[in-house]
């Protein structure tokens, strides 16, 4: 174990810790992003440049976005006043440690951790982009496939009804007049504007 | 001895780095390379904040700073000192530690994405084989530090100017992202040193840049369209939005700490120019051969100060869009047009040299231009704007 793979695991398991344990959801939401970031860098650290760039890319840049929106649409992140430790968290505890044996167990027994681990390959970008576009084509496809149903189908919820648009006078049409969910218009604590 | 001038801040450093023992080296090498970005890019800042006055000054009809030293050329030390002494205040009810965190978690992946931009013959931080896409990659961290100085202000203009913004800078990287994958396209290489040694001949009369070919010019203008936007820059600065939310997320910073978010954004617009001429203007290239005696690092210089001019002439000039607009123009027009320009840079691939690939390009080209904006033009049924109490 070399040292930078040891920061790099450190403060990803610090972060991913403080992700369960902080009491703000933007704060834990943030936590997650650094340990993100941190896995990002354990891709980069095996030389696997592509991965590790698309890891910041797509969940730095886009997921730890779609969180906080989340976050801030819904419940407007406010710190819960009590405790945020579930009053059942021996039994949560217990099954947890059990869930995890099972798995540990069932992992170092299974054939693959038999098999001799597969030599270094120095994958470039440019192979990985040929491989895609030839020997996995398919289900790339099937995979652009799915993502755009899915963007479809978030539009189709996300529309307006045909009815609520109407054109004013003038003949512009009319700007945006849905009123925002209260959670943006008031930021998460009333503190700031006594 | 051209030779030698091109070469001579690589000859500087590698004098420099023969001082220290072997092991070294390399640290060092990386020290003098990070300390060169930090001070010409911070350097560049302070010019160009003198110059955005004073031309903004000239297109308004006024003079701009010409208090401070010759032509009001020392304003820039001023500002930083007045910045410095500052009081640096920070609203009670705010979340301390986000509002302390934010503007260092905009300024770092700003100053990071500087590693792979070559400004010049062997002057690049770091040649990674997928430059391009560490690039973005940094560049999409700068949304969530936008997030952190909005929330962590519990301000409401402030949380404002941060949703506007990440919206924005969502919406606006698609275009961006999908009109530089033409250049990849073409290049076959993620390396931004393959991108510019890929433009570096003179067929004919024009350089072999690929800003002139039919793609790579609707490519270019897609890109810095969507790099304006990217970069809060005016028409597209609604998240700073002064006459309506203030001064959006940075609105509870004061002193330094807002001197900080100044620098980045002006070092992120430096960077992401910087990838439009490395992608589309040859980077380092001289514009033709007879030119070559001017070392590559100054063109570099050259060109990224004619597209910063650029900026400042929009920004005099261009009315901020309105939101609705700004969705419309990045959804409804940008993205089907940078999807056609794909296409058109495959065709320009396949086909032979000659006038048909032109035509077929250029056709390729303009005509989704034109019929995408009258079909959106005609659906908006925009005219001649008739005020009811105003005349």
């Amino acid at each position: 174990m070399s040292l930078p793979f040891a920061i790099i695991a450190m403060l990803t398991i610090a972060a991913a810790v403080a992700a369960m344990s902080l009491r703000n959801l933007v704060h834990c939401a943030l936590a997650l992003t650094v340990a993100f970031a941190g896995l990002a860098a354990a891709f980069l650290q095996l030389d696997a440049q592509f991965v590790g760039f698309a890891q910041i890319l797509v969940y730095v840049g886009a997921v730890a976005i779609l969180i906080v929106f989340a976050v801030l649409l819904t419940r407007g992140g406010e710190a819960p006043e009590k405790t945020v430790f579930s009053a059942s968290w021996f039994w949560g505890l217990l099954v947890a440690v059990t869930v995890f044996g099972a798995l540990a167990w069932a992992i170092t027994n299974s054939f693959a951790s038999q098999l001799a681990p597969a030599e270094k390959v120095d994958a470039t970008v440019k192979q990985i982009g040929d491989a895609l576009m030839t020997k996995f084509v398919l289900p790339l496809e099937v995979i652009g496939l799915l993502l755009t149903a899915a963007l479809i189908g978030a539009v189709i919820i996300a529309m307006r009804e045909e009815s609520s648009k109407t054109k004013i006078e003038d003949g512009r049409s009319k700007i945006d007049k849905t009123v925002p969910p209260s959670s943006i218009l008031h930021p998460p604590s009333s503190g700031g504007q006594q | 001895m051209a030779d030698s001038l091109d070469q001579i801040f690589v000859l500087l450093k590698h004098w420099l780095v023969g001082f220290v023992p072997t092991g070294w080296q390399p640290l060092i090498s990386a020290a003098l390379s990070i300390a060169a970005i930090i001070v010409v890019f911070a350097t560049l800042f302070a010019i160009t904040t003198w110059l955005e006055r004073k031309g903004l000054g000239r297109i308004q009809n006024r003079y701009g700073p010409n208090r401070v030293g010759p032509f009001g050329l020392l304003q820039p030390a001023a500002d930083g000192i007045k910045a410095l002494t500052k009081e640096d205040l920070v609203p009670r009810a705010a979340d301390k530690v986000v509002h302390y965190l934010a503007p260092i978690a905009l300024l770092l992946p700003v100053l990071l994405s500087y590693a792979v931009l070559p400004v010049g013959r062997n002057m690049v931080g770091v040649d990674i084989e997928a430059g391009v896409l560490f690039f973005f990659a940094v560049g999409a961290a700068t949304e969530l530090s936008v997030f952190m100085a909005g929330w962590s202000s519990r301000n409401k203009y402030a949380l404002f100017g941060a949703m506007r913004a990440i919206a924005q800078m969502v919406s606006y990287e698609i275009p961006l992202i999908l009109s530089s994958v033409t250049v990849i396209m073409m290049v076959g290489s993620l390396s931004t040193v393959n991108i510019v040694a890929a433009q570096a001949g003179y067929g004919g009369w024009l350089p072999d840049w690929f800003v002139f070919t039919p793609w790579g010019f609707a490519g270019f203008v897609l890109f810095m369209i969507a790099a304006a936007a990217e970069s809060n820059r005016s028409p597209f600065d609604l998240p700073e939005g002064e006459s309506e939310i203030i001064a959006g997320y940075f609105i509870e910073y004061s002193g330094f700490k807002f001197a900080l978010f100044f620098l980045a954004e002006y070092l992120g617009m430096f960077a992401i120019s910087g990838l439009g001429i490395t992608l589309f203007l040859g980077g380092w290239n001289a514009p033709a051969a007879w030119l070559t005696w001017i070392p590559s690092w100054a063109w570099f210089f050259i060109k990224l100060v004619a597209i910063i001019f650029v900026f400042i002439w929009i920004r005099g000039t261009m009315p901020r869009l309105r939101m609705d607009q700004l969705m419309n123009f990045a959804w409804k027009f940008m993205l089907p047009l940078t999807l056609i320009n794909l296409v058109a840079a495959a065709v320009w691939h396949f086909m032979p040299p000659g006038l048909p690939r032109w035509l077929v390009c250029g056709a390729l080209v303009v005509a989704p231009y034109f019929l995408l904006g009258r079909a959106l033009f005609e659906r908006k049924d925009l005219g001649k704007r008739v005020y009811r109490y105003a005349d």
